[in-house]
């Protein structure tokens, strides 16, 4: 190399690796952050099937199912003003119960149903996470993954 | 009495801290009569802030629920040792645990360090004691630990039953050793930098506090990593979390500072660009510490939300952060330019491993933050997660991964690059069969993970290669330290890689004495009973799993309730194999009598910690190994 630029040459390198950084970042997150969503949001403006999707809400009273196989659940995600079919197969976190609060990772498919990948349940007064917090009088959340697949 | 005096001891460190930065501040500025008086009042100061917490542990272990900070996170039933724990598993006690840490390292500083320039030396001491006084006034006016409580309550409330695990015990301490670690080496460049004192010399003080903060930092992670993948029980080992990024960031700071700091110190190049990392790496234990302490986040790990606190933080943040990238634009000018090498050298090798480390903490940051900036400004929710992470990052490490290899087999300052293509061809080679054959053998496997395995494959060889032809017991330790850590980065992807792709999942509705196939093993579903332990209750599985014809294996999942606080989590049974791991989660027992079962064969799994704890370990060699030869004598040899 020659001698006389190379700082110059290397806080060049340093500046192009950042904006690499920021170009790759930017696009990941165009296409992978998820946005979080009441059941009203969804209602006002459609979401489309298959885009990353955070529900938030209340489980409905009454609303929750065991299918046949065990293993999958249906339940109704609600904000008292509008509510969703959601479907999770999985071991559901210990504190998800009908009435509490619960945040659902997910898509919605074809038909309109939420197909959650993750459940996040209201965990206890101390943890308070700013979604729930804003959205529901819950407080930190126990996860579950579904099965990938 | 015993919180009052401890608060007093905090009081008085403070008190030593703002004299230490006097009497730095009158030395610089030409006047030196205190000068004398900097190193006792660092050790003094030291001393207190350790009597402080010591006493701390001590309301603690005693459980004087006089203490609101004890009535809040302890309780009598526990064990010695989560009592003992508990003292750190809080915010206050974890910031004065800070604080002390600090204090311990700024007097070790004050007590060891005889090599540096003096006034250099002093300006560090200086840096220590400005971070200090702001982590003095944030404990002392936002999150004061000995507060009393009136009346006194009968019994405390507990520590949270997922923390409650010896693991996690400690994996508090030891993040903090490499915060604390990283803001030393904040303060040696921000001594450095006063005093224009730049050079090889500076960056041999450095060294040993960056590699010391690095290995902690490795090891918080590798602990953090396994105990999540087992407490939690949703059989992964990454999550994304903000919280694990705020422990990862400055990891990716400390391992570009770790290499641009050993080329400062053989060669004397890359002089600015490790003063800039030394405060980027700072920066991203300050950011670290506001995620979790500040409450920001939503999390298994958020504390409860207190925007006092977290406008401190951030304040704290600002004035550090600005206050050193002020001082560094307007000092980094009058800082000569170190040696040059040629575009293909070691040195060119280790700038690349830097911009691609800062490039990748740049995407994991973006990926932190913006969530909660542009819910800060927009009220916007949204969350980033792995997917994000993995395509932006996963490219960039993979180049890093491949330049890792090549790096230690280049020369310093100039290189021919066909005697390197020479080197480097059997690693190379190794990776393209590698490459060929995993893809034959499991043809649907990710291509991340497949050239992860190859790569791996190449590393792994690549990173032995130093030791060719050389006389094994006369390699330095450091030599020695560089072979055993890059090996450990090559084992733990390969561990990532397998676990990612050849991972067999079950999840099933099971009824007692029904059997269920998972990998190579057969589980049968023996029986479910109650069970309990000192602080719980809990429902007990009893798995029968049988590989082949090999001995029956017990395995015994629970879903536990806790009472102090009451909560509920369920507990991993995990057997560990020489091939892998058997994981096993036991969930709801539905209406018909079944029983939820989770179970997963996770092949060589094992490997993603064990390479964590070689990547350490090879720190801890490459450590031992510089100050034992920094004690026989003075002048470096190239390494």
């Amino acid at each position: 190399m020659k001698a006389k630029n190379q700082r110059l040459t290397l806080a060049l390198l340093a500046v192009v690796a950042i904006i690499v950084a920021a170009l790759l970042a930017l696009s990941a997150l165009k296409d992978q952050a998820a946005y979080f969503y009441t059941p009203s949001d969804v209602a006002k403006d459609r979401v489309q099937p298959g885009t990353a999707v955070r529900l938030g809400g209340m489980v409905q009273k009454g609303s929750l199912k065991r299918l046949p196989d065990g293993v999958t659940i249906t339940f109704m995600v609600t904000d008292n003003a509008a509510s969703l079919p959601v479907r999770f197969k999985g071991i559901v976190p210990a504190l998800f119960r009908e009435g509490s609060g619960v945040v659902a990772d997910g898509k919605f498919d074809a038909g309109g149903q939420f197909v959650a990948e993750t459940i996040l349940a209201k965990h206890d007064e101390r943890y308070m996470p700013p979604e729930v917090a804003k959205n529901l009088d819950g407080s930190a959340m126990h996860k579950s993954e579904s099965l990938k697949k | 009495m015993i919180a009052e005096a401890g608060l007093a001891a905090l009081w008085l460190g403070a008190a030593l801290c703002l004299l230490q930065l006097i009497a730095v501040a009158l030395t610089v500025g030409g006047k030196a009569e205190l000068a004398g008086i900097v190193r006792p009042v660092a050790v003094m100061q030291a001393a207190l802030t350790a009597l402080a917490f010591g006493l701390l542990i001590w309301l603690f272990v005693q459980v004087d629920l006089s203490v609101a900070l004890v009535f809040e996170n302890d309780s009598s039933e526990k064990p010695l040792l989560y009592r003992f724990a508990a003292t750190w598993g809080n915010h206050e006690g974890s910031m004065l645990m800070w604080v002390t840490i600090l204090g311990v390292a700024g007097a070790a500083v004050a007590l060891l360090e005889r090599k540096l320039e003096e006034r250099t030396l002093l300006a560090t001491l200086g840096g220590q004691a400005v971070i200090g006084l702001g982590f003095y006034a944030f404990l002392l006016f936002a999150s004061n630990p000995f507060a009393r409580l009136m009346p006194v309550p009968p019994e405390g409330r507990g520590l949270n039953p997922l923390l409650q695990d010896p693991g996690l015990a400690f994996h508090p301490p030891t993040l903090y050793l490499g915060y604390v670690g990283l803001s030393v080496a904040f303060s040696f460049a921000i001594g450095a930098l006063v005093t224009r004192d730049v050079g090889p010399a500076f960056a041999r003080a450095m060294r040993p506090w960056v590699l010391g903060a690095w290995i902690f930092l490795t090891l918080g992670i590798t602990a953090g990593s396994y105990w999540a993948y087992y407490e939690l029980g949703w059989g992964g080992w990454w999550f994304w979390d903000p919280v694990e990024n705020a422990s990862l960031m400055p990891w990716l700071a400390a391992t570009a500072l770790l290499h641009s700091v050993t080329v400062l110190a053989t060669r004397d190049g890359l002089r600015a660009w490790t003063l800039m990392l030394a405060v980027v790496a700072f920066s991203m234990s300050m950011v670290g510490t506001f995620l979790v302490r500040s409450g920001v986040l939503t999390s298994v790990h958020a504390f409860a939300v207190d925007p006092k606190r977290g406008s401190f933080l951030l304040a704290l943040l600002f004035l550090y952060i600005g206050g050193a990238l002020a001082l560094f634009g307007a000092r980094v000018g009058t800082v000569r330019e170190g040696a040059r090498f040629d575009p293909i050298s070691r040195e060119a090798g280790l700038v690349a491993n830097n911009l691609l480390l800062t490039a990748i903490l740049g995407i994991v940051l973006v990926g932190t933050l913006y969530p909660l900036i542009l819910e800060a400004s927009t009220g916007t929710k949204l969350s980033v997660g792995p997917p994000y992470f993995n395509t932006a990052a996963g490219p960039l490490a993979l180049i890093l991964v491949a330049i890792m290899a090549a790096g230690p087999l280049l020369r310093w300052r100039r290189d021919n690059p066909k005697l390197l293509a020479k080197r480097v061809a059997p690693a190379a080679a190794l990776a393209l069969i590698a490459l060929v054959a995993v893809k034959l053998t499991a043809p649907s496997i990710s291509i991340l993970s497949l050239l992860g395995l190859a790569l791996a494959a190449g590393l792994a060889l690549a990173s032995v290669a130093p030791l060719w032809k050389r006389n094994l017991l006369r390699t330095p330790l450091f030599v020695w330290g560089m072979v055993v850590a890059h090996l450990g980065i090559a084992v733990s992807i390969a561990g990532m890689a397998c676990d990612s792709s050849f991972t067999a999942e079950k999840l099933v509705a099971a009824r007692v004495g029904e059997t269920v196939a998972v990998g190579p093993y057969n589980v049968t579903f023996d029986a479910v009973d109650p069970t309990f332990g000192p602080s719980w209750q809990a429902l007990q599985a009893t798995l029968l799993a049988r590989r082949g014809d090999g001995d029956v294996l017990t395995l015994n999942p629970q879903a536990r309730t806790y009472w102090a606080p009451p909560t509920e989590t369920s507990e991993t049974a995990i057997h560990t194999a020489l091939d892998g791991q058997l994981y096993t989660v036991l969930g709801k027992q539905a209406a018909d009598g079944r029983w939820q079962l989770r179970l997963w064969w996770k092949p060589f799994v094992t490997l993603i910690w064990a390479g964590g704890a070689m990547v350490a370990i090879g720190g801890a060699l490459a450590l031992i190994g510089r100050l034992w030869r920094g004690r026989r004598k003075p002048q470096e040899t190239w390494a």
